[in-house]
């Protein structure tokens, strides 16, 4: 009985980078803000770690040997595929045991997974991102690619909101972005829920800083990722506001086990997160998202 | 179509053996007809037959000769193409260094024999899930051999002519038998099918005896434990998710699990890292798991699907609506297994013409009464 398998939405060359796990060593960890750490990994096998490239928004499976295998979000340049960044919290089991991780420790990836950022999309216009907590780790890639790549846009604008400061990740590279780069062109404005004295930015949910970027709902394109409580409001405020549902893009989160379409844990509706997702676009799923625990 | 007597049926059984298959088929353990490895004819349900309703599964003797005179029970061929537990990689520690090696593909090459037409279908569900991203299971399912029974008995909880996929072996065999008294039709499915038939020393069949065959097939049609109205379910069903029935059905649901595992095409996991005593080996396995668990959606916010309202939807919701979406076929073949392993009877062909009767209607928040 020989199979046919074109019938798939995942291609060949997909499933070979993603079934079998990759050895990678960590080289360095920063810390990014309360339980969040940056673990900056290279691939051992030299061949695997040259042909290795990444989109924006993707995930790789990281996993522990004898722990586990949890998705998590590659949050480095995408330019620069040979170091890649995942920044973690520890929330549990996995995420705890990787918190101990030290450089030289040996991890595995297996990746990388699902549908990126459509940063493309936005040429032509303004691309908007608005980012909350840890939410701007998946982000971070598709900002980077747009300074990169700064002339395609009109404007670029980067939101970002947190529950405190001590909760707003990347913040040297925030505070720089604020500072130095809006003369490139980069605006970037920043919020927590409590401020201390010693935060110089705004005060308030991320959505208070909507009226501050003076957003056109004519020719944006809107990037949100973080809790779904966050991105909620946000898609509410800026279908307000008039931008249209299908120029708005989401992050979204489920259990995943495989990242291949072979386990069924991250199901949504019809979807597929690992596959279809993480990143959708708002009127394919704003109908799901109002249903309670599907 | 050809005609083999009882001895060449006892031929096939050893000369499949002979070219190195390991030999899956019916057998009696434990109060059920499962699916185990046999050593010939004699392994068989001879004269037995089962009854079986929502929650109720029974073997009756029946006193006759026939070998295929039941309907399937709790197993099906994704037992032993997906195994319940499966390593798919192990990890070395030695002095510092990490060494990840996937498992070796599988050696093992199964003859079923015996399959009905809802479970070759049920393969072929189980396919367009695994076939691509898993290598061990598209070698097995390459390497085996499918010897189909057209079913002449079906369940009490049997739809699979609502569902398109039975009484009689449309696709998915290399032979397929029809049992007569004395002897079988066999109709071969594929050149390696119709090579091995060959072999067995069978006859053509006498117009009498095609007849007959199709005979059995037509009276099971008729005979069909259930029915379900397949219109538009993907339809039905997505826009009733806040119907009431969905209460209705989790106050009886105690989400055991049970359907999920004796289904032929669920196929949900769990991929579950293990480590030896000393600390320098580890394991990663893949073992079956279930919508119907609490721990299935956790996430560290909290987990999606607390209620049995929402896990029993979810799955119903799969099996009749999404599956479509996402492999473009039902993902249920009416084999009408969930029915009958379910301990309190539970009914998806009840639940969904409860549905549609009421299409539409939405469960109102209970009023707090001060
Ligand atoms: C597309 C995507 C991108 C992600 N990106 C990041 C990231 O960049 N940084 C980061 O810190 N976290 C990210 N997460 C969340 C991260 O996967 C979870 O925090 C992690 O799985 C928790 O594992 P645990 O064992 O420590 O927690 P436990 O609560 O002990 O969870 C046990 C198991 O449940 C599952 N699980 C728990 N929480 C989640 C979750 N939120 N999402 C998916 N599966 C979960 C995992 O299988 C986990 O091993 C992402 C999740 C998804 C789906
Ligand atoms: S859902 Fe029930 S009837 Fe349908 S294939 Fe699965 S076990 Fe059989
Ligand atoms: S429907 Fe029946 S078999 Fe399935 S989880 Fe509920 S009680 Fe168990
Ligand atoms: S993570 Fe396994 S199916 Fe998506």
């Amino acid at each position: 009985m020989s199979l046919d398998v074109s019938a798939s939405a995942v291609s060949e060359a997909e499933i070979l980078a993603g079934v079998a796990p990759r050895v990678a060593t960590v080289r360095r960890v920063v810390q990014e803000a309360y339980e969040t750490y940056t673990y900056w990994l290279t691939l051992d096998d030299p061949v695997v770690r040259r042909a290795y490239r990444f989109e924006p928004g993707q995930i790789n499976m990281f996993g522990v040997v004898g722990v586990g295998e949890i998705p998590i979000s590659v949050s480095s340049d995408p330019a620069r595929p040979m170091r890649l960044a995942h920044t973690i919290r520890a929330t549990g089991r996995v995420t705890n045991v990787i918190k101990g991780l030290r450089p030289g420790d040996r991890v595995t990836l297996r990746g990388p997974f699902g549908r990126p950022w459509p940063v493309s999309a936005a040429r032509g216009g303004n691309l908007l991102v608005v980012a909350g907590g840890l939410g701007l780790a998946p982000a971070r890639p598709a900002i980077y690619r747009a300074i990169r790549d700064r002339g395609a846009f009109r404007r670029v604008i980067v939101l970002v909101g947190a529950r405190g400061p001590e909760h707003m990740l990347f913040r040297h590279e925030l505070d720089a972005w604020a500072q130095w780069l809006r003369f490139r062109g980069i605006e970037t404005h920043l919020t927590v829920d409590i401020a201390d004295d010693t935060w110089p930015y705004g005060e308030g949910v991320v959505t208070t800083l909507f009226p501050r970027a003076s957003i056109d709902p004519r020719v944006t394109t809107v990037f949100t990722c973080g809790p779904e409580i966050m991105m909620r409001f946000a898609v509410r405020d800026l279908l307000g506001l008039g931008v249209p549902a299908r120029r708005i893009w989401l992050s979204i989160e489920r259990n995943m086990h495989c990242g291949v379409k072979l386990c069924g844990h991250c199901q949504l509706g019809p979807y597929f997160v690992c596959a279809d997702g993480p990143i959708f676009r708002y009127d394919e799923i704003g109908e799901l998202m109002g249903v309670a625990e599907l | 179509m050809r005609f083999l007597d009882e001895e060449g049926f006892g031929r096939l059984m050893a000369l499949l053996a002979a070219r190195g298959y390991v030999v899956i088929g019916p057998t009696v353990r434990d109060g059920a007809i499962v699916l185990d490895r046999i050593d010939g004819a004699k392994d068989l349900p001879r004269g037995i037959r089962e009854a079986q309703g929502p929650g109720a599964y029974r073997l009756e003797a029946t006193g006759d000769h026939q070998l295929f005179a039941w309907s399937h029970g709790p197993d099906s061929a994704k037992r032993f193409l997906f195994p319940p537990r499966e390593v798919l990689s192990t990890a070395t520690r030695l002095e510092g260094e990490l060494r990840v090696d996937p498992a070796p593909l599988p050696e093992v090459r199964y003859a079923f024999v015996g399959l009905r037409s809802c479970d070759l279908h049920a393969i072929e569900v189980q396919d367009r899930v695994f076939a691509i991203a898993d290598p061990a299971y598209r070698k097995r399912r390459e390497e085996s051999f499918y010897v189909g029974v057209n079913c002449g008995h079906p369940g009490g909880t049997c739809f699979c002519d609502s569902m398109g996929t039975g009484p009689r072996c449309a696709a998915g065999f290399d032979l397929a038998l029809t049992e007569l008294g004395g002897g079988f039709t066999v109709e071969p499915g594929t050149a390696r099918g119709e090579e091995l038939l060959s072999e067995l020393g069978s006859r053509e069949a006498t117009g009498a005896e095609a007849a007959a065959a199709a005979a059995v097939t037509d009276g099971a049609r008729e005979r069909m434990g259930r029915r379900l109205e397949t219109d538009d379910l993907p339809g039905l069903l997505y826009r009733n998710r806040e119907h009431p029935r969905w209460d209705q059905v989790a106050s009886r649901c105690l989400t055991c699990t049970n359907c999920t595992m004796v289904c032929p095409t669920c196929f949900c996991n769990d991929v579950v890292d293990g480590i030896s005593l000393d600390g320098t080996e580890a394991t990663r396995t893949r073992e079956w798991a279930s919508c119907f668990s609490e721990e299935f959606s956790h996430m560290a916010p909290g987990d999606v699907r607390k209620s049995a309202r929402s896990r029993y939807r979810q799955w119903l919701t799969h099996k009749f609506a999404s599956w479509i979406d996402q492999f473009g076929t039902s993902g249920c073949v009416g084999c009408g297994r969930c029915i009958t392993w379910c301990p309190v009877g539970i009914d998806v062909t009840e639940e969904i013409a409860a549905i549609r009767v009421t299409d539409g209607e939405v469960a109102v928040a209970e009023e707090v009464v001060a």
